[in-house]
């Protein structure tokens, strides 16, 4: 490819692909760390950076790489870059690893790196790769944060740990079910069904009626 | 070397129903969409899924217990933990097409999900990060699995009503069964409280 459309990449990373709610890949920290705004948000940033490096360094080591033993060696530059990841946060955002420190670890195990290190990374030079890794990382933080919004604002009544719905200046009592793991579920269906609704509605898309995939 | 039986259990039962991989902690549930569309699946992927995860979680603590504490190798246990379960699978996998190829084409296919899957690689993490021995370890991994069984195989059989069912547009597929996952998980959080670790 000598002519790359960034422009499309990232769409297709951001919307089209999105990696939770379209293709559903990588589920379990998408449920797991938003029942609040800024784990998901810190969960998101955290596989933006996975995402970028490793396609950054699968695709300066394409060359090198022997195409039969290629899915182990992304599985280890991958392990290492969460490996980066996890040391970093352990360091600096001590509470918020202390909630979701095995989710962090387990960036390492997400079907959508590996699946973009296989299917762009191991093809592309290294500037449309990196493009790529971001967007596909930016299209998971935001629907993260997304849910994040979601599930937070009904199950706390605050945004980011600030508290929005009072009344008389007291907190008013929030729909705890949300915060609680049923909440998150709930919360995943109803949000993609409601994207699957627009997609059909407003865009001419298929939304919905296709099968589960993973 | 004093075993602690009571810790053991309590591991078992916790992780098994109050901490169940799906509904409490959200782990594997890549795999609990896929392969809960039918039943004979689920129950081939609970088998292999357990088993795995038994020996992966040994092989782990063995390594980390003997190798990686006296070397001081800890930070580097998601690499490590990674590559013995992918070696591992991968001769597993090898051995079973050469001396049970019946085995082999019943349960080969899951062999290779499993490779890069959350929970076979949360047993040994949790393991760990909590410094349990052999013991305490082995019962993480068989309550863990045990609970993946039974969800996997809740599951199926709800789905394969939910075929039937007269499901909005906007929701057939994946949403549903999300929302189908919340109720389960409702009815788990009911076991809650039962113990606490």
């Amino acid at each position: 490819m000598s002519n790359v459309n960034y422009g499309t990449i990232i769409k297709n990373g951001i919307f089209g692909e999105n990696p939770v709610f379209r293709l559903a890949l990588s589920l379990c920290p998408a449920v797991a760390v938003t029942s609040g705004v800024k784990n998901g948000f810190l969960m998101g940033v955290a596989v933006l950076f996975v995402m970028t490096m490793v396609n950054a360094t699968v695709s300066l080591l394409r060359k090198f790489i022997n195409p039969k033993v290629r899915i182990p060696s992304y599985m280890f530059i991958i392990a290492t870059w969460v490996t980066v990841t996890d040391l970093v946060m352990a360091a600096y955002a001590r509470d918020v690893y202390k909630q979701m420190g095995l989710y962090i670890m387990l960036i390492v195990a997400f079907a959508i790196v590996l699946s973009r290190a296989e299917m762009f990374a191991s093809k592309n030079k290294l500037l449309p790769s990196i493009v790529d890794g971001a967007a596909m990382g930016m299209g998971f933080l935001l629907a993260l944060v997304l849910l994040g919004i979601f599930r937070e604002f009904l199950g706390k009544g605050s945004l980011w740990g600030y508290q929005i719905l009072v009344s008389d200046g007291k907190a008013i009592k929030p729909l705890l079910i949300m915060i609680l793991p049923t909440g998150g579920f709930f919360a995943m269906g109803l949000m993609m069904g409601w994207l699957n609704w627009i997609d059909r509605k407003f865009f001419g898309g298929s939304g919905g009626g296709g099968g589960a995939h993973h | 070397m004093h075993i602690n039986w009571e810790h053991v259990v309590t591991i078992f039962i916790a992780s098994a129903l109050i901490n169940n991989f799906v509904f409490s902690r959200y782990l594997g549930l890549c795999i609990f969409f896929g392969v809960t569309k039918k039943m004979e699946t689920a129950v081939g992927m609970s088998f292999t899924f357990t088993a795995v995860m038994l020996i992966g979680a040994a092989l782990n603590w063995v390594i980390y217990e003997y190798v990686m504490i006296p070397f001081h190798l800890g930070f580097l246990k998601i690499v490590i933990f990674i590559g013995v379960v992918a070696a591992f699978v991968q001769a597993a996998d090898t051995i079973m097409k050469k001396v049970t190829p019946a085995l082999y084409y019943k349960l080969g296919i899951y062999l290779a999900l499993i490779v890069t899957n959350c929970i076979i690689l949360a047993v040994p993490l949790i393991n760990a990060e909590e410094h349990y021995g052999l013991f305490e370890s082995m019962s993480l991994a068989l309550g863990s699995g045990l609970g993946f069984s039974l969800a996997l195989i809740i599951m199926a059989s709800i789905r394969e009503k939910l075929e039937l069912a007269d499901v909005p547009r906007s929701f057939q597929g994946l949403p549903i069964s999300f929302v189908l996952t919340g109720l389960i998980a409702l009815a788990f959080l009911g076991f809650s409280g039962m113990i606490t670790l």
